[in-house]
């Protein structure tokens, strides 16, 4: 049965004989200025709003889907390539960095409660805190890219195999892992593991570059108090998300940073 | 052809279109522009998809000219390799995918569940300006020079090879696929959650089931399409790798995340024509369709299916011999709900009070035009014949009966159907029932010819020929003109019945659908009063007793 059905019959059943022009004036008035008219209640409303956000999310795990794919095929083909990979990136950076997501996980779900509760400081507060750490997790990332960069390990025509041909190169990662030497054939083969870190990391760092654009217009708006008149869905929805974003990086973290490590 | 009718219309010489509706409410261009209204969106989408629609046929109709003559007269090789790529492009992307659940499911949705509008208003005008902008910037792309690697984008070709406008192209589409996807996610949302009291799952139309299982595959499979296109887009301007086999990377990984969103595209393509084709048959026979729960199931099987069968287009590339075994086995499969779809609309015909409107003419055209195609697919789905006849005419024969002879018939159906509904005027039935029958006639003059040629080895994606095919070809052209016809003439006589129609009334066609209970066309909130439903979807008993109260408490006023 739909969710409906309570509120309508009451409210709109004695407006049956009325013709149509009236009855459009009785339709539009008295709701809240939140409640879009084509919703019977608040309920629905929010019901639909949050469905449809699970809907989206949905559709992101798909548009991910595709590049796990390609890392999943690559992976079993190229596991030495991979390995070596791996070992080049910065584990430390790459910690700190989801225990800042986390934490701005953790201050947009009490952004959501104080909205819930109507706390409006505390929800300045709080979507303040997860705009930071957004911005903390990105600058982060770029100082990541960047070693990247020195080390020629930006796929396209600066790539450079010497830390896999020759390992002892670069003696930080080679006193932690004694790499091999790869063959230049495999070697070749890191290029891929790079293609789809920088495409994984970038289409999630493009996520959370959306997300702090929208918590910036949240907080402006926190602040005049729109979130915390008790229509809170657009802050559950946008929590979701951040959520969404922050789960998708642990993946990151799992299959490009730690995977490899014994 | 008997006479007999269904049309019931009201006394032409008292009737009015209602003046309060939802084209009357509000005024000038920002009123549509900026509108929420799902009706309204609806005609905007009406209208710009005949537009890139005789866009795509004009091309189409370069190819047949192209074609009339083994040689290569008309243009050159690189130039018929941009058209038929731009007409593929143009027809799925901008004309079969959205066709009909952004116009008649748009409309329609919403009233056949009895809601106020779709749950997502801004998303809809959203989705149809990202349709817009994908389309404006195909057509961009076609007009500074256009694309040749074929609508599939096939790597490496697309990535290395070619010098024509890859990345626009890839842009268009990408956008495109957002638009598609928006769209799909309202419906969903629309049909969980905006449902009349007493409108439960089992006593939806069947045009809601069909349109729900198309909306669950735009949602899923469309970002695996977007994520392939980035992935081309990033491997030609970066050489990223992925898809270069000197790099270690494989060009088959784009073929199957490709076809993972454009095998399911197909049925994103015909699940909403099914639908239309269950409410029309439905009407002109006046009975409850036959098996209402083994349709309603076998919609929800196409689309769960559909999701594991895209292999089968690859059979010739160098995939398994066991993959190839198990995606043969498959795509059988997914031919049992198609049939029972077929069988169950055959079933409701018989006994049937049958009536032969135009809706219903396109109908009985798409059930035989749509069987050919799906057997025909069968042919294509085992991979003894596959090898003999894929890349061949056979295999554009095939999917030109399930895409044009299906879902265009099925399309044409439904605005014919639901025109009074839209307008509040009739078409003019006497031509349209011709336009129906040239359609008829052209279609198969143009496309079972191509059969023929496939079976005799002619292959896709040439300018010229061998002389010996030439008599089939100039009948294929020959058929084209036949059918272009037939699609101008809807054009033309629905233009003008927007003013000299007769009136259509409430409920021309005496149909049951909630959609009919209501003015024509519709108040911008659709009912006057929620409805709530109380009887089963095609309950014709329930519309006679309505028929009959609605007479008795007129008799008292006309006495």
């Amino acid at each position: 049965m739909p969710d409906n059905s309570v509120t309508s019959k009451g409210a709109l059943g004695a407006t049956k004989k009325a013709d149509s022009a009236d009855n459009a004036d009785i339709l539009h008035a008295e709701h809240p200025p939140y409640l879009r008219h084509h919703f019977n209640s608040a309920e629905q409303q929010a019901d639909a709003a949050s469905f449809a956000m699970w809907l989206f999310l949905l559709t992101e795990v798909m548009f991910f889907g595709g590049l796990f794919t390609a890392y999943l095929i690559y992976r079993n083909w190229y596991y030495p390539a991979f390995v070596a990979g791996s070992h080049q990136l910065n584990v430390v950076w790459g910690t700190t960095n989801t225990f800042v997501l986390i934490l701005s996980s953790f201050t947009m779900a009490m952004g959501v409660w104080c909205a819930e509760t109507r706390r409006r400081k505390g929800l300045v507060l709080c979507l303040m805190l997860t705009f930071i750490l957004g911005l903390c997790f990105l600058g982060i990332k770029t100082i990541e890219y960047r070693e990247k960069i020195e080390m020629h390990h930006v796929p396209g025509f600066h790539y450079s195999l010497q830390s896999f041909l020759d390992p002892a190169s670069n003696p930080e990662v080679y006193k932690e892992y004694h790499d091999k030497p790869l063959a230049l054939d495999m070697a070749r083969h890191t290029e891929i593991y790079f293609s789809l870190y920088f495409l994984m990391t970038g289409m999630h760092a493009v996520h959370m570059i959306i997300g702090i654009g929208i918590l910036a217009f949240m907080i402006f708006r926190a602040r005049a108090g729109a979130y915390t008149s008790g229509h809170v869905t657009f802050v559950e929805n946008f929590g979701l998300y951040w959520h969404f974003v922050d789960i998708v990086w642990i993946y990151l973290f799992a299959l490009l940073y730690l995977i490899s490590r014994h | 052809m008997s006479t007999n009718t269904i049309i019931s219309l009201p006394d032409q010489s008292t009737a009015r279109i209602p003046k309060d509706n939802f084209i009357t409410r509000e005024n000038g261009l920002l009123s549509w522009l900026l509108t929420g209204d799902h009706k309204r969106i609806a005609i905007l989408y009406l209208i710009s998809i005949t537009f890139f629609f005789f866009i795509g046929g004009a091309l189409a109709g370069l190819i047949r000219l192209e074609l009339l003559t083994p040689q290569t007269d008309l243009m050159a090789t690189d130039t018929y390799n941009k058209v038929f790529t731009m007409h593929g492009i143009i027809m799925i992307f901008f004309f079969l995918v959205p066709s009909v659940p952004a116009t008649l499911g748009n409309f329609f949705i919403p009233m056949m569940i009895g809601a106020k509008d779709l749950a997502l208003p801004k998303i809809n005008l959203l989705s149809w300006y990202l349709y817009m902008a994908g389309g404006i910037l195909a057509v961009y792309t076609m007009a500074s020079g256009g694309v040749d690697t074929g609508w599939t984008f096939t790597t490496p070709l697309s990535t290395h090879y070619v010098n024509t406008n890859v990345l626009t192209t890839g842009l268009a589409v990408f956008i495109a696929g957002f638009s598609s996807i928006l769209t799909g996610l309202n419906f969903i949302v629309t049909i969980h959650k905006m449902r009349a009291p007493g409108m439960t799952w089992f006593r939806l139309p069947l045009f809601i089931w069909a349109h729900y299982a198309a909306s669950i595959l735009m949602v899923l499979a469309t970002p695996v399409v977007a994520i392939a296109i980035v992935l081309v887009a990033l491997e030609r301007t970066f050489g990223i790798g992925v898809f270069d086999p000197t790099k270690g990377g494989d060009p088959l990984l784009f073929q199957h995340l490709f076809w993972f969103y454009s095998h399911p595209a197909v049925y994103i393509m015909i699940l909403p024509g099914m639908g239309v084709i269950s409410e029309v048959i439905s009407t002109f026979s006046r009975k409850r369709i036959f098996g209402y729960t083994a349709v309603a199931f076998s919609s929800v099987a196409i689309a769960v299916f559909g999701f594991f069968v895209w292999a089968h287009h690859m059979f010739i590339m160098g995939i398994s011999n066991y993959a190839v075994l198990v995606f043969s086995l498959l795509t059988m499969l997914v031919a049992v709900p198609s049939a029972i779809k077929i069988f169950n609309w055959t079933f409701t015909l018989y006994k049937g009070s049958i009536t032969f409107e135009t809706p219903m003419l396109y109908a009985f055209g798409f059930l035989g035009l749509f069987t050919i195609g799906g057997m025909t697919g069968v042919f294509l789905g085992a991979s003894g014949t596959d090898i003999h006849l894929t890349e061949t005419y056979f295999i554009v024969a095939h999917f030109h009966f399930v895409m044009v002879g299906g879902m265009l018939m099925a399309f044409l159906a439904g605005i014919h159907f639901w025109w009074p509904k839209i307008t509040g005027r009739m078409y003019p039935e006497k031509i349209s029932q011709l336009a129906a029958v040239v359609t008829f006639i052209g279609f198969n003059l143009t496309f079972f010819p191509q059969f023929i040629l496939g079976v005799l080895g002619m292959p896709r994606r040439y300018a010229s020929y061998p002389p010996e095919f030439q008599v089939l070809n100039v009948f294929s052209t020959a058929g084209a003109t036949i059918l272009g016809v037939g699609y101008l003439l809807p054009v033309l006589y629905l233009i003008w019945s927007l003013k000299y129609g007769a009136i259509a009334g409430n409920n021309p066609w005496q149909a049951t659908g909630l959609e009919w209970q209501t003015q024509s066309p519709p108040l911008t909130e659709n009912f006057a009063a929620m409805p709530v439903m109380d009887h089963e979807a095609y309950d014709y008993e329930w519309l006679e007793q309505q028929q009959q109260a609605h007479k008795e408490s007129e008799a008292p006023h006309a006495g």
